[in-house]
């Protein structure tokens, strides 16, 4: 007998037991779909993360102080600007101030930088212009302000030209930031971005406790963080532990292997449903197994060899768990895109993982299928045809 | 009639039932020739279901010698008994067995189906036999949808299906009412007529006068008398 029909015949008993087929199927739509919604969302959000850190720039380096036994100076950086590789050096000093604009106030990050911030960052004004080393000669009393202080300060005027409050002192607005976006909780766009004078006056701490470096060119960044790591280290004699230089790739490394380790965490939990959904089957082809006794009787009495039995008991489980799995993929696509547009997620589809849970749960119907397929082969004719 | 088509002898067959030994078949030996009509008589628990499981390749003898058109069944295997007994038997049995869930025309199918023709030639050979049985027109109806005779019809147009050389039918009118069971008996006789070796299992005296040839079975032990019963084979 042909593979197409004893897949015929299975399809025909999957059919006349229609609810019971339905239940047993239950198990591999719930499990296949469980899989794909939660993959797709873990996906998705290390999606979301690698844009963000790709949008940095890759050719950024990060020097982090920690305490106070260390003093970043100007000469110092200055020291560090000179290196080969390095294009752009950007000493940075950050707080949270008060602004306020006639009655309205809001709390917003302050950054004290030099004029290489905006290319070392990538931080561009839409309207306006961005601090110039001038300003910080002069102490200047002049801001940069990110797109959500603006509309929360100034709302649809334009705010350059205008004035505002921060701490008390007044400062001029020269200019608006392009709008970044929030990432990983943190808007970019709620910011005031003053000249380094002045912001270490406001935050009422000279010590600059981070500098960004921009690198000449994106792939000869691992040589340029050892010529900043050995500089640091003649600069600072035996400070290494109240430092750090970071590159983008190892916050990228870092962030991915987050994610994997998410995603294969969510994926295995998901595929213990698979996994139950299988031994589901198992069981209900084992009760179909012993109600259809006779009939395996009758069909070994007219020739059916063990073969045949066999084939048909397992196509049977194979089918209820394929047809049970494309189900799974369709219903887990549909809940995925319902909940990324509802929760405003970003849900990443792949087909690889579609197609490996589909096959997995055709192999979860053959591995659980053949324990009962092979008990139905193994009857005695005699004996199944005597039963009741 | 032509040259044997089964050749038994000294064939046993026992069953263990706790410190018991039943002889189901004790020392069995017949010949029957192509073309016979034999009934197999006996009481209830005498082994004639077990002789017939036997002649129907569903059992292999434990000693003694089966020959079916000149080979040894006791030297098959599973998948070689499973082919004999699609191509050269036909069962019949008391309470018809047919697939509940599949239609008569399909009932008659299945053994082509197991014999690998293609669909084609299935349906037309299952339709033919059911015409023979006189229920083309109940070709679609589930077994459920036919009465006692109807089914016992369709089980005889599957047990044909293949043109199997022996016909084996086991009480095949237990279950049906006396008009019925001489229906049946007339289609066996006609098939018999065309060249069908028939064995007809049963317990009725009245039933078993219709054969050509009688032979009885009393304890697994076979007794023979030139068509006409021995002993006192009326308390059946
Ligand atoms: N699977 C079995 N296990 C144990 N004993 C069995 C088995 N099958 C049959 N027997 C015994 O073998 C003997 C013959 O049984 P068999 O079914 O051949 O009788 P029978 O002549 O067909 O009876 P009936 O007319 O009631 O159908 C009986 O004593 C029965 O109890
Ligand atoms: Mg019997």
């Amino acid at each position: 007998m042909g593979i197409l029909q004893s897949i015929k015949m299975a399809l025909r008993s999957i059919k006349s037991n229609k609810l019971r087929s339905a239940l047993t199927m239950l198990g591999m739509i719930i499990g296949v779909s469980s899989v794909i919604i939660l993959v797709s969302i873990a996906q998705g959000s290390a999606q979301n993360v690698t844009s963000r850190i790709n949008q940095l720039g890759t050719n950024l380096l990060t020097i982090n102080t920690f305490g106070n036994d260390l003093a970043l100076t100007e000469d110092k950086i200055n020291e560090l600007s000179k290196l080969n590789g390095v294009k752009a050096v950007s000493p940075v000093v950050s707080g949270r101030v008060n602004v306020k604009k006639e009655k309205t106030t809001s709390q917003v990050t302050l950054t004290g930088t030099n004029a290489a911030y905006s290319s070392v960052k990538d931080t561009k004004v839409s309207n306006g212009r961005f601090i110039t080393d001038l300003d910080i000669e002069y102490r200047q009393k002049i801001a940069v302000i990110g797109a959500d202080t603006a509309s929360t300060l100034f709302g649809t005027t334009n705010p350059v030209g205008q004035y505002l409050q921060i701490e008390g002192t007044s400062f001029k607005i020269v200019g608006v930031l392009v709008s970044k976006g929030s990432s990983m909780g943190q808007s970019g766009d709620n910011v005031v971005i003053v000249p380094l004078s002045t912001g270490q006056r406001l935050v009422k701490n000279t010590t600059i406790n981070q500098v960004y470096l921009q690198g000449k060119s994106e792939d000869q960044m691992d040589l340029v963080m050892n010529e900043v790591e050995m500089k640091m280290a003649s600069l600072y004699p035996n400070k290494s532990d109240s430092y750090s230089v970071t590159n983008q790739q190892d916050l990228m490394d870092t962030m991915s292997s987050v994610t994997n380790t998410m995603t294969m965490m969510l994926g295995g939990i998901a595929s213990i449903s698979l996994l139950v959904g299988g031994i589901g089957i198992m069981n209900i082809m084992l009760v179909s197994v012993s109600e259809r006794t006779k009939e395996i009787g009758i069909r070994k009495a007219i020739g059916a060899k063990r073969r045949d039995v066999l084939l048909q008991f397992l196509i049977e489980a194979v089918v209820l768990s394929g047809v049970g799995g494309l189900i799974g993929i369709l219903t887990g696509v549909g809940i995925g895109k319902a909940l990324s547009s509802l929760l405003s997620l970003t849900v990443s589809f792949t087909s690889s993982v579609m197609v490996m849970s589909f096959l997995f749960s055709l192999a979860v119907g053959v591995i659980f299928g053949v324990f009962p397929a092979n008990k139905a082969s193994k009857l005695n004719p005699i004996q199944a045809l005597r039963y009741e | 009639m032509g040259e044997p088509i089964i050749e038994i002898s000294h064939l046993m067959k026992t069953y263990k039932l706790g410190g018991e030994t039943v002889h189901a078949l004790n020392n069995v030996s017949i010949e029957i020739k192509k073309g016979e009509f034999l009934a197999i008589i006996g009481p209830s628990g005498s082994g004639k279901s077990t002789l017939m499981n036997m002649i129907g390749c569903l059992d292999r003898p434990q000693s003694g010698k089966y020959l079916l058109d000149g080979k040894d069944i006791g030297k098959m295997n599973d998948n070689q008994l499973a082919m004999i007994r699609n191509q050269k038997i036909g069962f019949i049995f008391q309470n018809f067995n047919l697939l509940t869930k599949l239609t008569a025309l399909e009932n008659v199918e299945l053994p082509l189906l197991y014999a690998g023709l293609p669909a084609k030639q299935r349906r037309e050979k299952a339709l033919e036999g059911l015409t023979k049985v006189g229920l083309i027109e109940r070709a679609g109806h589930l077994p459920t949808q036919l009465s006692g005779g109807q089914q016992q019809r369709v089980a005889i147009a599957r047990a044909l299906a293949g043109n199997p050389a022996i016909l084996l039918a086991d009480e095949p009118t237990g279950a049906l009412d006396s008009k019925t069971s001489i229906e049946i008996l007339e289609v066996m006789k006609e098939l018999n007529e065309l060249g069908h070796t028939i064995i007809l299992i049963t317990h009725d005296l009245a039933i078993a006068k219709q054969a050509r040839r009688m032979v009885s079975i009393q304890d697994g032990e076979l007794l023979e008398n030139g068509g006409e019963p021995i002993g006192n084979i009326a308390i059946y």
